[in-house]
């Protein structure tokens, strides 16, 4: 029992992380409007975020950002400890996921407008029934 | 790491992502939806990821929200499901 | 349909979940993912760029190459976005409100247009009076929301921030313009074509900056071939990450306002939030 209550208290924080992923997508498989689509493919990519900066957090490490350095006197610089820093790489590579995710949310938002444009409704279900109909009547 | 601060704010995010995906509002999903991407810079505020967290206060709760709220404005507010 | 992405999303799950067990603990400083490449980023990056703030030295100077494609993808998205909603075609009919006594005109025909000025102004379908609180305080707000955009940008180098912060705050100020009053004051103020400009421009200071290290002897993006340019050769990779994270701020911020405009009007450019 205490085994079990140790695995638990070492590994909570991924299974909280995977349940987060299924959440995003459930909401992408099984829901029929766009835009709720759309808020599930969001939650998934945030919740592998969340997972990738999770791995560089190292304990009793602070931030990643060099206070010896300020004041220009690089040649009194202290020893830099690489255990006293925060892993900086999985945040560089996290920035660049974060921004290439708004930039799809922002496509996947115009897109969204221009079919209802074209088929007064953004449920998944009409739409395809109104695609059915186009494609009799030709 | 504090763990009850770690475990309290992912308790509100799994709340927050399963409010909004369920509601029948959108209006009320753009609301969740920024309040689900300021919990997760919480987290990573607390993790020590700074940058990161400064990115996706200034993107989730800013601009991404916007962009919802306008592409609602244009399209139908209700949905069945 | 909902039961069977309920089972799919249920055996994906317990995938990952067994996957977890082979994990190392959290915040383990022997984790493999923090002893083979990071610790010779976080020794090294102080003494050879002179930068302290670690993500964004990693950022621009050792991943330049990352942040320059990325750069790319978001002058994409605007791109994309306004080849798909932009709508070029003439209004039929326009609506002009007479100030003094609330009187509205509705014109039928394209070709007539009456001169608006102190008696006539232009009016919308949706058209709501303008607050005057909200106007008197985002106007006196924004000139300071843009100077924090700017201070975000150029201390990106020492404290939390960036080109793309910075860009994404800028943004915000111009939409907060367009909220506020209405879409056409925006428009009056920063026109479309020098918002598609500035967007290019971004990406185009990046790719400039990296390609002239290749005539003055380095590699692309090679920093240090600068040297003989700048005023401060000590400092050269700290500065070619400036004028870099600056053209990502450009560009960033241009293609926020354009997203914002063309999903906000659905491509008419003439009403708004």
């Amino acid at each position: 029992m205490t085994d079990l209550l140790a695995l638990i208290v070492a590994k909570y924080n991924y299974w909280l992380y995977v349940i987060l992923m299924m959440i995003g997508l459930y909401a992408m498989i099984a829901k029929n409007n766009l835009i709720k689509k759309l808020v599930g493919m969001n939650i998934f990519q945030t919740a592998i975020i969340l997972f990738y900066v999770s791995i560089g957090y190292k304990r009793d490490a602070t931030i990643p950002i060099i206070q010896s350095a300020h004041g220009g006197n690089d040649a009194l610089a202290a020893i830099i400890h690489a255990a006293d820093y925060i892993n900086p790489l999985p945040h560089v590579l996290m920035l660049t996921a974060i921004v290439v995710s708004v930039a799809t949310f922002g496509v996947a938002m115009a897109l969204a407008v221009r079919i209802y444009q074209r088929y007064q409704t953004l449920e998944e279900d009409e739409i395809r029934m109104r695609l059915v109909d186009i494609g009799q009547e030709k | 790491m504090h763990w009850p601060i770690d475990l309290i704010v992912l308790t509100f995010v799994i709340f927050c992502a399963i409010a909004a995906i369920s509601v029948k509002d959108l209006l009320g999903t753009a609301i969740l939806f920024g309040a689900y991407s300021f919990m997760m810079c919480l987290l990573w505020a607390v993790m020590g990821a700074v940058d990161v967290a400064f990115t996706e206060a200034s993107v989730g709760a800013g601009v991404s929200t916007v962009f919802f709220v306008a592409a609602v404005f244009s399209t139908s507010r209700r949905t069945k499901d | 349909m909902k039961l069977l992405g309920f089972i799919i999303v249920c055996l994906t799950g317990t995938l990952l979940l067994y996957g977890t067990g082979e994990f190392p603990d959290w915040g383990d400083p022997n984790s493999p993912a923090s002893i083979h490449l990071s610790n010779y980023y976080i020794e090294k990056a102080v003494e050879q760029t002179q930068v302290p703030n670690l993500v964004t030295a990693v950022l621009a100077d050792y991943r330049g190459f990352d942040t320059m494609f990325e750069t790319a993808v978001i002058f994409c998205a605007g791109l994309a976005c306004f080849l798909l909603l932009r709508d070029f075609r003439e209004k039929k009919e326009r609506f002009y409100r007479h100030v003094p006594t609330g009187v509205i005109l509705h014109v039928k025909s394209g070709k007539k247009v009456l001169k608006t000025g102190k008696e006539f102004e232009h009016m919308d379908k949706d058209w709501v009076p303008s607050d005057l609180i909200i106007k008197t305080v985002c106007r006196i707000l924004i000139p300071f929301i843009q100077i924090y955009a700017m201070y975000v940008v150029a201390h990106g180098d020492f404290s939390p921030g960036g080109g793309f912060q910075g860009g994404v705050i800028f943004g915000s100020s111009l939409i907060l313009l367009a909220i506020s009053y209405d879409l056409k004051t925006l428009l009056k103020r920063v026109k479309e074509k020098v918002l598609g400009i500035y967007a290019a421009l971004g990406v185009l200071i990046y790719v400039g900056i990296a390609a002239i290290c290749m005539p003055m002897g380095g590699n692309f993006l090679d920093y240090a071939a600068l040297a003989p340019l700048v005023w401060d050769p000590h400092h050269v990779r700290a500065l070619g990450m400036l004028g870099v994270e600056i053209g990502v701020g450009i560009a960033v911020t241009a293609v926020m306002a354009i997203i914002y405009i063309n999903i906000v009007s659905e491509g008419r450019h003439d009403e708004g939030l």
